[in-house]
């Protein structure tokens, strides 16, 4: 270390040094990176940031998969650098509601491979005796929680990247400029100095949106207010030795927690109005009486918190000598969604995020981010946290305003798996959208975009097939929220009648120029070099042969090809594709997504409704399924690709945007005699996608998995080099070590009451009840649920390990504390309706 | 025995201060605010003394309605009752303020209901004007100490103590008296979570004070200046043990030793 000296040039610079910079530096270094300057325009070891006013208590249970590995991780590196202390933590419950969240939580336990576990009061009590007992109902025991020391940790990460690599570590030194040229980071101006790099990371948590700005790219996310204060001394805990001697609890109906600390109680709390900061506002280092991320106390937004509080621990904290000894707004990073913000900047070259992220992650997200930079992959899936994902449509100061004011109420709240956004909406709307509004089409939002999930329109439905419907119905409201039975009417209509369907929001690009085939080749698993016309569905892999996506590529002329993929991961799919073009320039990416609209028809009439409209011949013959080819429809030019996600006979059809609402009227006219009907994307995506078997990216298909696990092998190993080619091969050849299977459901209410209905995300247990592991360690869980009406079951998928990768193989399913009987009914990809695909290739 | 203790609201500043564009006034926007510590220390021995002798304190301020937020901060701090002389914002002269003390002060006092002790910061931590107190006991005719670190009363006569160079010196003053106290001179409580909360139901006494500094006392806030900063580098000496012989070369450079 050599802090005297600013170096003119560093292999990598990372830009903040509190955990998250501290952890990304030492990863770095033990990855093998060299030269390494690490900055703060604060002072060492607490540069003022966030990390410095953290409670500091880890909670491993999340009912993200993602966030709960990635905590796991982070606590094994506390740990291991001897700075976590392991005191357990509590949930506790004052309502029915959160009681029955509790035993959620369980459940993701289970499923994540946590331990933890319900407490009656009485139990709750044993561990905190000076609890309230009347004002709770029971609580959720996470035997793994405790609390870290990530200033500690940071000293012990900056010493051991300098025993591994030249690492020089810079306090005091403020960010003036980034300077990029030709698209790429070159150099980072301080006022200590100009340091020249390639690979500058942006670790800068509440700040990184103003140093991220400096490359003239954004970082979504806002300083936001979270209330603590620290009442003592508290005489209860003078008898008790160390930083912690009884677990964490959080009181969730008020969104709050209680930490001892020393003979201290620390209370915080997230209940209180949103208050959100600009960036600019924040105090510098020596404006800031405590710190800059610690402003003064709102005492009025408090409260509410400070009666909740003693009503909770009266015993601890109505006691006159205890007095509020701190108490700070301690300001910390909220995004659109809540999630981290990580991973490369699409824009700028050898720029990295590594943002907003929580100090029970910290550690973990430095180590894969590090990965990520030095082998082109993290080793673990984070595509939630992937910083794209609000590319070109969620990074506007008001958005992320606006999702954050809405975010923050529901920390430590009760979320629905399908609970939509409300605020800033609509925000991106098709040239259909005002004939769906009129038919009271149920929106919810991916990627920016309305999709229609129902139609209100279609409730006639309910009644014509009652009888497939009936035995789908949701009695509980937490099965039926965010659902409609009118999804069922929809999805049975189409496989009888004509649907249709969109805009599916999808992310459209091209690939164009005279490398076009070879690049295709490197990106994709399926073959490329195909006819014009043809389009390919094919795995996206990453080097390890994991899934960064799947998508479909269509040949559409010699030098060009179209992607088409989720809107939801766009950003990040394009981001892949923009790391990997030629730099020879001899391929372009040009995104269509905001220029195309994209309606599916589909359903036994859909020929009919397009023969009647097209220009061109549409027959089976003329137009042979998965082609694509320009007809017009009407008065629309359309590119028409003939595919489905639903299992049926029919075309995508992509119109420019603005002859979108032409588009719509006009198959909607030609369709009335067959009683065409508009259906929403709860048939999409999950009953005509789960009776089809189709994996979905970020459910069932992520870094974790291969595609033969996932059954999607039916390329085999095509002669060209591709992207994770050689790991690919060897998976084929290996035996799986769990095969994605799908499930149904035998009894919905095994012990009498309500029939409830899974959602996803449930741990898939042995007959005996027990988890399941695979020879990998991964355990098993629902990765996707939806009724498949047409096939009469509930269907689940999940990767099983071979004992239990059987066809009729019984298990069982854990949901809100009741174990559900459910059958193995098909291992591999082969789908559950028209398994043969006769109606889509029809 | 009744305790007065006033206090000013100030900006809780850092090392550095933020200034308006007009450079006229202290840019408060992200700022939060708060008393100065000898007004804390002020409170804290109003209410002590009461805690020992009985009666009731009362804390008060000149100020704007938000000003009610020092009040409470008070009354949190077992201070029993509040007084807001309220203003528009606009800073007043310490001449007009004290004037405005005495008059609320006065006005008690005819009701029935006057102080045995006054008690004030030794100067407010914004301007340090050391104005207030003294023009306060001048209006009332009472006896007045300044920079009082030991306070002790008995039958009805108040010993403070102040420290000077090489010693101290002890007064002696009739009740009522003016006293400004400085920070040491106790440890102000912390509020607890119960206090807080009564603290905010606590009833504030309002009173329009009349101004009597129309013209700003015949001074005027031209521009503000933050001084020099002072080269305040800091050198890591070593770690553990290893750092003494740095340390004692230190020391004799400095020539303490």
């Amino acid at each position: 270390m050599s802090p005297d000296e600013f170096p003119s040039s560093a292999e990598t610079v990372v830009v903040g040094a509190g955990i998250v910079g501290n952890s990304v530096a030492y990863h770095l270094a033990e990855l093998g990176r060299e030269d390494i300057l690490l900055l703060d325009k604060g002072p060492l070891p607490d540069p003022g940031g966030s990390t410095g006013h953290a409670s500091n208590f880890i909670m491993p249970v999340d009912h993200s998969k993602e966030m709960t590995h990635l905590t796991q991780e982070s606590v094994r590196q506390y740990a291991d650098m001897d700075t976590f202390t392991n005191s357990g933590g509590i949930e506790v419950a004052r309502s029915d509601a959160q009681m029955a969240e509790l035993e959620r939580r369980v459940q993701s336990a289970t499923a994540w491979d946590e331990p933890g576990e319900l407490l009656t009061v009485e139990e709750v009590e044993e561990f905190v005796p000076y609890i309230e007992t009347d004002v709770i109902k029971g609580g959720f025991y996470s035997p793994g929680g405790g609390v870290c020391d990530p200033l500690r940790a940071g000293e012990v990460m900056r010493a051991r990247a300098d025993a591994e690599a030249d690492l020089t570590i810079s306090a005091n030194t403020e960010v003036l400029d980034l300077h990029v040229e030709s698209g790429e980071i070159r150099a980072v101006e301080t006022d200590r100095g100009t340091c020249r790099s390639d690979e500058v990371v942006v670790a800068a948590g509440i700040w990184s949106p103003k140093i991220a700005s400096m490359a003239g790219v954004e970082v979504p996310l806002t300083p936001a207010v979270h209330q603590l204060i620290s009442v003592g001394p508290i005489e209860y805990f003078e008898g008790f030795e160390g930083e912690i001697s009884h677990p964490v609890v959080r009181d969730m109906d008020t969104r709050m927690y209680e930490r001892p600390s020393g003979n201290d109680l620390e209370v915080g709390s997230y209940q209180h109005r949103p208050i959100l900061w600009d960036v600019e506002d924040i105090m510098s280092i020596d404006e800031a009486p405590l710190s800059p991320t610690q402003p003064p106390l709102t005492q009025e937004a408090f409260m509410k918190s400070n009666e909740d509080a003693l009503e909770l621990m009266p015993e601890l904290l109505d006691d006159p000598d205890a007095g509020i000894r701190y108490e700070i707004d301690g300001l910390l990073s909220v995004t659109p969604d809540g999630m981290p913000l990580v991973g490369p900047f699409q824009d700028v070259d050898g720029l990295w995020s590594c943002a907003a992220i929580w100090i029970k992650e910290a550690p973990a997200f430095g180590k894969h981010l590090a990965e990520w930079m030095v082998e082109g992959r993290p080793e673990t899936d984070l595509h939630g946290a992937n910083v794209n994902r609000f590319y070109e449509y969620g990074t506007s100061r008001e958005f992320v305003k606006n999702r954050a004011h809405e975010g923050y109420q529901k920390i430590y709240g009760i979320v629905h798996p399908a609970e939509q956004w409300q605020s800033s909406r609509p925000l991106r709307t098709t040239g259909f959208h005002h004939q769906q509004e009129e038919l009271g089409a149920r929106f919810f939002e991916a990627a920016g975009w309305e999709r229609a999930q129902w139609f209100e329109s279609n409730e006639d439905l309910l009644d014509r097939y009652a009888e497939g419907i009936e035995p789908f119905e949701r009695p509980h409201e937490w099965d039926s929220r965010w659902w409609s039975p009118i999804v069922l009417g929809e999805h049975l209509h189409m496989r009888e009648k004509v649907a249709m369907v969109g805009d599916m929001g999808f992310t459209v690009f091209d690939l164009v120029g005279p490398g076009a085939t070879e690049y295709a080749e490197k990106m994709a698993v399926g073959r490329m070099d195909v006819d014009v016309g043809k389009s390919v569905y094919t795995p996206i892999l990453d080097e390890n042969a994991g899934f960064r996506s799947d998508l479909s590529i269509v040949r559409t002329g010699e030098n060009s090809y179209r992607v088409i993929t989720g809107g939801g991961m766009g950003g990040a799919d394009k981001q892949w594709f923009k790391q990997h073009l030629p730099v020879d320039g001899s391929v372009q990416l040009v995104d269509q997504t905001s220029a195309l609209c994209t309606l599916g028809v589909w359903g036994p009439d859909a020929r009919n409704v397009l023969e009647s409209v097209a220009e061109e011949d549409v027959s089976h013959e003329a137009f042979p399924p998965y082609t694509a080819r320009e007809i017009t429809v009407g008065e629309v030019d359309a590119w028409a690709l003939r595919i489905s996600y639903v299992g049926e006979r029919g075309w995508e059809l992509y119109a420019p945007m603005e002859k979108g609402g032409r588009l719509w009227n006009t198959i909607e006219e030609a369709g009335a005699e067959y009683d065409i009907r508009p259906v929403g994307m709860g048939v999409y995506g999950t009953t005509g996608r789960m009776e089809k078997g189709y994996r979905l990216y970020g459910h069932e298909l992520e870094l974790d998995y291969t595609p033969a696990e996932a059954g999607l092998t039916f390329h085999g190993v095509k002669e060209a080099d591709f992207i994770g080619k050689e790991a690919y091969a060897e998976a084929i050849e290996e035996e799986n070590a769990a095969t994605l299977c799908t499930l149904s459901v035998d009894d919905h209410a095994p012990e009498g009451g309500e029939r409830r209905f899974m959602l996803g995300n449930e741990p898939i247990l042995t007959p005996a009840g027990e988890p399941i592991d695979d020879a990998k360690g991964r355990r098993s869980y629902v990765t996707s649920a939806g009724t498949g009406p047409s096939v009469g079951a509930h269907l689940l998928m999940g990767y099983l390990p071979p004992k239990y990768a059987e066809e009729g193989q019984q298990l069982q399913v854990e949901y809100f504390g009741q174990r559900y009987p459910v059958t193995v009914e098909i291992v591999g990809s082969r789908p559950a309706f028209d398994p043969e695909n006769e109606r889509i290739r029809s | 025995m009744e305790t007065l203790a006033c206090v000013k609201r100030v900006p809780d500043t850092g090392a550095s201060i933020p200034l308006t564009d007009d450079e006229r006034g202290i840019d408060t926007s992200t700022l939060g605010f708060t008393v100065s510590p000898h007004e804390e220390c002020a409170v804290e021995e109003a209410v002590q003394q009461v805690e020992a002798h009985g009666g009731a304190t009362t804390v008060l301020t000149l100020g704007p309605e938000v000003a009610t937020e020092q009040l409470q901060t008070a009354v949190a701090r077992e201070a029993d009752k509040a007084v807001l002389l309220e203003t528009d914002g606009s800073e007043w002269h310490p001449a007009a303020t004290a004037k405005a003390i005495a008059a609320a002060v006065r006005a008690k006092s005819e009701d029935g209901a006057g102080f045995d002790l006054l008690l004030f910061g030794n100067e407010a931590a914004d301007t340090e004007d050391h104005q207030v107190a003294v023009r306060v006991a001048h209006e009332l005719d009472l006896p007045y100490v300044t920079a009082i670190k030991e306070l002790d009363i008995e039958n009805g006569t108040a010993v403070a103590r102040r420290e000077v160079s090489g010693g101290s010196e002890v007064y002696e003053l009739d009740l009522p008296a003016v006293v400004a106290v400085k920070e040491g001179i106790n440890s102000p409580r912390y509020p607890s979570m119960r206090s807080r909360m009564q603290a905010k139901k606590q009833p504030i006494e309002r009173i329009e004070p009349e101004r009597s500094d129309g013209d700003g006392g015949g001074l005027e806030t031209i521009r503000l200046e933050a001084p020099a900063a002072g080269g305040g580098e800091a050198e890591i000496l070593g770690e553990g043990p290893a750092a003494a012989p740095r340390v004692v070369d230190v020391l004799d450079d400095m020539g303490v030793l």
